[in-house]
């Protein structure tokens, strides 16, 4: 297996820390996995959007938030959510559309939300929640606060005129509010080439001059050190900053299906990325350098199992809503 | 002075809606302006950002001195951004601020539709309630010297059609302070629509802060023939045909629902019983607008009252033109009210 993990990164990262980041990263893993072991049954009758691969951005960022930190979140939002401390029961039985889920199941899997967390509710529109995250920060300085927003958004949404908007208005307010594109190259199984002239999106930022770096979205040690820098910037009344993330999306767009057998990804055409596994890149650093066991490795991977089948066990009894409320909650 | 003063002037008389009364008065906007002005006193959750907030003109007087009362930090220039500073107060919204984000023309909005239909009209719902959106989005319909196609535009009947959202839509000076203090006070997004040529109108309005509570409208002014259910300016037309009317013998009686959503339905059906005749009066197209929806509505709940079939007095299904002869055609008044309650008493 290839270790592309930078190590002039990694040896800056504590082992309390890198082992932080490999539970929420095994954690984001394990949960995406039984959730696709178990979708073809058609119990979860919400479109899936799977972050298997892409782990290491939501880790690395979140792992430097406060509570009353926010984040803002695309369709693609369960790895969000766990990293940023969401509850991992309300987004199972959210999957499952209960009366016990985050949105009391009128949300799915694409509207998750915690607001005890910070989470305040996902999107499926792509570029939606960008200015919310600029509006969020805009409240914290108002408010005297040092929080910080972060909105979590794909390669397609910096297609849309709201992502250049929102980033000007940032800039202009100088506002704590990180950027952070997840950057998986494909936009349902269209290519970022047949999208974007230039494809570097990090570049974009400067317009406005708002600091900003490629990461290797791969290596969550890397992740973590650049979040860090952007995150430490954007609470020190610097303004906002953009991340770029470059993963890899391992599943389709939707549901589980795979890119490779559905062939609008070819073998021949795949980024050397593909091959490269940001769980397994940070468990082989952890067993190697830092004298983390195999045992250790299974005890937590049984417990995080443990937890997640609960969760879904809990889901899968919990109560659905109920059709006379079908009304409720339009109005505040 | 800009132009639509001086066209307003010209041809849009003073509405004094308490003439001859010796009470406090105010214009249209300078009711506007203390409401929001006292908005602000009141919450300083409140702010307020607009494209020429702290201009001379200071959106048509509304804001006027409020920026040196209140500072830059609670009223301030938007850029030309409709889309991202509508999602950004959304967003402040989310984290406890009570924004109010003010467009000169509601043809800006459609600028910022995704963020109206797809978040803020939809925030409280897809979340089972955990986040209300507290939002107000003030803007202003144009009319006359040539403002033609993209200057003129209600659009309301776009937004009533979004569940979700609540539709404001004042015509005395009154009612916008009331109806704006109740917007801001109110926990969801709230569009609130004027009328330019509104602005110079006056009438009673209390130097107190008061509420006019949404969904509940009023008779502008009783009558026994015909019901007419008139919206924004089309209040003003309606009192004037009325007024006409009357020397013919026949009595309207002038509703004015105030908000479009929630919409007060037992006003019209009360005054339909009574009347068995509408007409409905709106600044928006005809076909699939507010009015229709009316028509509808009375069809669904008051066929037993109707003794005819309703008219719809509207614009024409066309962009708005530019030239001053073809906007005469154009925009309907007191006459087609009048003609159209003729018809219904032939």
């Amino acid at each position: 297996m290839i270790c592309a993990m930078n190590e002039n990164h990694q040896n800056e990262i504590g082992t309390e820390q890198l082992w932080d980041l490999y539970r929420v990263m095994a954690r984001i893993r394990l949960v995406e996995l039984k959730i696709e072991e178990l979708y073809h049954l058609d119990d979860m009758k919400t479109p899936i959007h799977l972050s298997l691969g892409e782990e290491a951005v939501a880790a690395g960022v979140c792992a430097h938030l406060r509570l009353d930190d926010f984040v803002f979140s695309n369709h693609r939002s369960h790895a969000h959510y766990l990293a940023k401390g969401g509850d991992l029961k309300a987004m199972i039985a959210e999957l499952y559309c209960k009366e016990t889920g985050c949105a009391k199941g009128r949300g799915g899997s694409m509207h998750l939300i915690d607001t005890a967390v910070g989470h305040l509710g996902s999107s499926a529109i792509v570029g939606g929640s960008i200015p919310h995250a600029v509006g969020a920060a805009l409240a914290f300085v108002m408010q005297n606060k040092t929080a910080v927003a972060v909105s979590f958004f794909g390669d397609a949404a910096s297609e849309e005129g709201v992502f250049f908007e929102s980033m000007s208005l940032a800039a202009l307010k100088r506002l704590p509010v990180v950027f952070v594109c997840e950057n998986n190259f494909y936009s349902v199984c269209s290519h970022i080439s047949a999208r974007q002239p230039n494809p570097d999106i990090a570049m974009r930022a400067r317009a406005f001059d708002i600091p900003s770096v490629k990461v290797d979205g791969m290596d969550v040690g890397q992740v973590f050190m650049k979040a860090g820098d952007a995150i430490h910037h954007a609470r020190q009344g610097r303004g906002p900053y953009l991340l770029e993330c470059r993963a890899q999306r391992w599943r389709a767009h939707a549901g589980s299906g795979d890119p490779l057998r559905e062939k609008y990804r070819k073998p021949e055409d795949l980024e050397p990325d593909w091959m490269r596994d940001p769980l397994s890149e940070l468990e082989q650093v952890l067993r190697s350098r830092r004298g983390i066991g195999e045992q250790t490795i299974r005890d937590i991977t049984g417990t995080l199992n443990a937890e997640i089948d609960e969760a879904f066990y809990a889901a899968q009894s919990g109560p659905l809503p109920r059709k006379e409320d079908l009304k409720k909650y339009l109005f505040a | 002075m800009p132009w639509t003063k001086l066209q307003i002037e010209r041809e849009e008389p003073v509405f004094d809606e308490n003439a001859g009364q010796d009470v406090r008065k105010l214009s249209f906007g300078e009711a506007l302006r203390e409401a929001l002005d006292q908005a602000l006193q009141r919450d300083p959750r409140v702010y307020a950002m607009g494209q020429g907030i702290d201009d001379p003109g200071g959106i048509f007087g509304t804001t006027l001195g409020l920026q040196e009362k209140y500072g830059p930090q609670r009223i301030f220039d938007a850029p030309l951004a409709e889309e991202a500073t509508i999602g950004m107060a959304i967003g402040s919204a989310m984290a406890g601020l009570r924004p109010v984000s003010i467009h000169n023309r509601p043809d800006f909005l459609m600028m910022a539709m995704d963020q109206i239909v797809n978040a803020a009209s939809k925030w409280c719902y897809m979340f089972s309630g955990q986040v209300p959106i507290p939002l107000v989005i003030r803007a202003c319909i144009g009319r006359g010297w040539g403002s033609a196609a993209q200057h003129s535009q209600s659009l309301h009947g776009l937004f009533t059609h979004v569940p979700g959202l609540k539709i404001v839509m004042p015509s005395t000076a009154y009612d916008a302070k009331g109806l704006f203090i109740a917007s801001v006070a109110d926990n969801n997004p709230v569009i609130f629509i004027e009328h330019r040529w509104l602005y110079q109108h006056k009438g009673y309005v209390p130097q107190d802060v008061y509420a006019v509570p949404f969904g509940q409208g009023t008779v502008k002014r009783p009558g026994r023939d015909i019901t007419v259910l008139a919206i924004s300016h089309m209040v003003i037309e309606s009192l004037r045909a009325a007024e006409q009317l009357e020397k013919q013998g026949i009595s309207l009686e002038v509703l004015d629902p105030r908000t479009l959503c929630p919409f007060d339905e037992e006003i019209l059906l009360k005054s339909l019983a009574k009347t068995g005749k509408l007409i409905v009066a709106d600044v928006d197209w005809k076909t699939g607008g507010f009015a229709a929806e009316v028509v509808a509505l009375a069809a669904e709940k008051g066929f037993g009252y109707l003794k005819k079939p309703p008219v719809r007095v509207c614009l024409p299904d066309i962009p708005t033109p530019a030239s001053y002869v073809l906007e005469e055609a154009f925009y309907p008044g007191v006459a087609d009210i009048v003609a159209a309650a003729e018809h219904l008493m032939a």
